[in-house]
């Protein structure tokens, strides 16, 4: 009886007794939410245009981070270490193309996500050789003190993040909407065949997609990298992208980032509420159970296409 | 001209259904089994008997049972650590709570709850496939390995939270787990199981049991419209595969690695065994054995190829190498071959059939 209002009502009596305690978790968690989002983002696009699941989206994030903070470190200035990195995971993205998209063309799902797990790998060791397996500190002049509004701790880094993510969102769904390439990537998205048959050119969506997936790596790779360090064991945080993205469905854009913010919000209240009553570290799975629940109700997510079967 | 069914006419139906209808097969296989039963723990000394043969037999088991879930019913399947990891805690506490009791039936009895927890996390398969169901297998994963880092009571209050594993005996006074157990009846005992337990799932996935599987995995929709029930189906396959992967993870526990904590199994053994089951042929029992025997002896032999070749590298260079090396490995074997090691076999089969002509 007890450990049952433990777990059912106590922690809402906690919520309740203060309020603003909530609203800050609440807002703390939406916004960690954000960078999950960042990272879910990636996955989707890939997704959209080729099918693929990218495993090694995570590791890109850390590989676009860690490159990025080995040459700043190297003294270059911010700028152009800027695009020496975004030039970095363009060349990344044609070699993943040629050497291992192309290759491996009609090959089943679970081979090309085989196959992104190959490319994590190489990623991993990659970097590691050439940056070292250190934890280096990534300092690029966002203030990372807390703000007080109303009464409300909110983490100033956080608040970059969520800029960045929506300026980010906005500018994809701009670049989607209104060019030509954004209009040929939504065209392959719908339909690879009826794509290539009005003269879309396949490869170059691929090696486009791929890049774009990098920039949006690299993006979340610098705002996680400024408030955790950027080290290679924060890959794992990657693998919490991938609750989003079921929450969200594989192929919405806007599924990614409301999907974030969902899972964000209900870790953190699961961890601080429920943390205490059934052992901490709560975080770890919480987003799954949930996503798992989610998608007995929802199998598609909550903006996924509706799959639908013939025989 | 050796391996050739010509000559070989079957007159009954039993002969037509038998697990190995064609003699070579039936022959090879027992030699194998000769080989591996006599000639290996001959031959072999300890190092190769307890850090290679074990292994390679505990993962060819987990390997098994992931290819029953992913390879012969198509569900794909992030979750094996997580079922390894059930395994090894059930065995390890009945075990310790029943001390007199057989370690084989400890075994079988850990494989029966990993089963039913299984079952438990297939539920979700009925309503969402693919990816999505990946995805939803890591909710086992995590939560699994959570549950026996968090709950003092998995390890029985061990503050390190390792399990040691318990000394038992086979047949009297055969150790094979504890201090005393020797290399060689390790070797056996694992080597049993994996014998009787591929041989079952052979028998399993050519009978209607593992017809259904494949027919779900093809199309489930089709495969229901001619009568095939998907949920019963899906979460058999879910059971089964649990089955195979707890008892693998019970014996790593107890005979592989003798005392183990539950971080051993978390999501990197889940792709680990995703690996063998990829690289040696997904539908295949075969493929489990042969992916399995790849992916233990690809990072020794990474591991002393500097050495043979008389470059002397730091070791957080080698690790370093050997990530990408392993990586790159994988990808070119996807692209030269993706049906995995046992299509390899199979076209040396046909060749060997029409040997020495061409075609």
């Amino acid at each position: 009886m007890h450990i049952l209002y433990a777990i059912l009502i106590g922690p809402f009596v906690t919520m309740a007794r203060e309020p603003a305690f909530l609203i800050e978790v609440l807002i703390g968690g939406l916004l960690a939410g954000v960078m999950y989002s960042l990272v879910a983002l990636g996955f989707v696009l890939i997704y959209k245009a080729s099918g693929v699941f990218n495993y090694a989206q995570g590791t890109m994030v850390l590989f676009a981070a860690l490159t990025f903070v080995g040459m700043l470190e190297a003294g270059l200035p911010v700028l152009l270490s800027l695009v020496a990195v975004i030039a970095v995971m363009i060349v990344l993205a044609f070699a993943v193309e040629r050497m291992v998209l192309r290759p491996l063309v009609n090959q089943s799902e679970i081979i090309l996500f085989m196959s992104t797990l190959g490319i994590s790998y190489f990623l991993v060791g990659l970097g590691q050789i050439l940056w070292g397996g250190d934890v280096h500190p990534l300092d690029i002049g966002i203030p990372s003190g807390p703000l007080t509004v109303h009464g409300i701790l909110i983490n100033q880094l956080d608040l970059y993040a969520a800029i960045v993510a929506g300026t980010l969102v906005a500018a994809l769904a701009l670049f989607f909407q209104k060019t030509r390439v954004g209009r040929a990537l939504r065209a392959v998205a719908d339909d690879h065949q009826a794509a290539m048959s009005v003269g879309i050119p396949l490869k170059q969506i691929w090696v486009f997609i791929w890049a774009i997936a990098g920039l949006v790596a690299l993006a979340a790779g610098i705002m996680w990298g400024a408030s955790l360090g950027v080290q290679f064991s924060l890959e794992l945080v990657a693998l919490k992208a991938l609750p989003v993205l079921i929450l969200g469905g594989f192929t919405s854009i806007p599924g990614a980032i409301v999907g974030g913010l969902i899972v964000g919000a209900t870790e953190k209240l699961g961890e601080v509420f429920w943390g205490p009553v059934i052992g901490s570290g709560v975080e770890d799975w919480f987003a799954y159970i949930l996503a798992l629940i989610f998608l007995l109700f929802r199998p598609q997510g909550l903006f996924g296409e509706r799959i639908i079967q013939r025989v | 001209m050796l391996y050739r069914e010509v000559g070989q006419f079957r007159t009954s139906y039993a002969a037509d259904q038998a697990i190995f209808p064609i003699r070579q097969d039936r022959f090879g296989m027992l030699a194998l089994l000769l080989v591996a039963y006599i000639a290996v723990p001959l031959m072999a000394n300890e190092y190769w008997l307890s850090t290679i043969f074990v292994p390679f037999f505990v993962f060819s088991l987990a390997a098994l049972g992931l290819n029953i879930l992913t390879g012969y019913a198509g569900q794909l399947s992030l979750g094996t650590g997580g079922f390894m990891a059930v395994g090894a805690f059930t065995a390890y506490k009945l075990a310790t709570a029943f001390p007199g009791l057989n370690i084989v039936l400890v075994f079988v009895a850990a494989g029966i709850v990993t089963a039913l927890v299984g079952l438990l996390f297939g539920i979700p398969s009925l309503r969402i496939k693919g990816f999505y169901l990946a995805v939803a297998t890591l909710a086992a994963q995590f939560f699994l390995i959570w549950l026996f880092v968090k709950v003092a009571w998995f390890q029985n209050y061990s503050p390190s939270g390792v399990i040691t594993a318990p000394p038992r005996a086979v047949f009297g006074h055969f150790f094979v787990t504890g201090p005393e157990a020797l290399p060689a009846y390790k070797y056996w005992f694992t080597l049993t199981f994996a014998a009787v337990l591929a041989l079952a799932a052979k028998n399993m996935v050519r009978g209607a049991t593992g017809r259904k599987w494949m027919a779900i995995r093809d199309m489930d929709i089709a495969a229901e419209i001619i009568g095939i029930r998907p949920l019963s189906t899906k979460l058999l396959a879910f059971a089964v595969s649990s089955f195979y992967i707890g008892i693998a993870g019970a014996l790593w526990a107890f005979i592989y690695t003798a005392s183990v904590e539950a971080l051993a199994f978390d999501i990197d053994r889940s792709f680990q065994i995703l690996f063998m089951i990829i690289i040696g042929g997904l539908g295949s029992i075969l493929g489990s054995f042969l992916g399995a025997a790849f992916i233990i002896l690809l990072p020794i032999f990474l591991n002393n190829l500097p050495d043979q070749l008389g470059l002397h590298v730091g070791v957080a260079l080698v690790t370093n190498l050997q990530d990408i090396i392993y990586g790159a490995l994988i990808v070119s074997f996807l692209i030269a071959e993706p049906n995995g090691l046992a299509a390899l076999w199979r076209i040396g089969k046909e060749k060997l059939r029409l040997w020495p002509f061409p075609h």
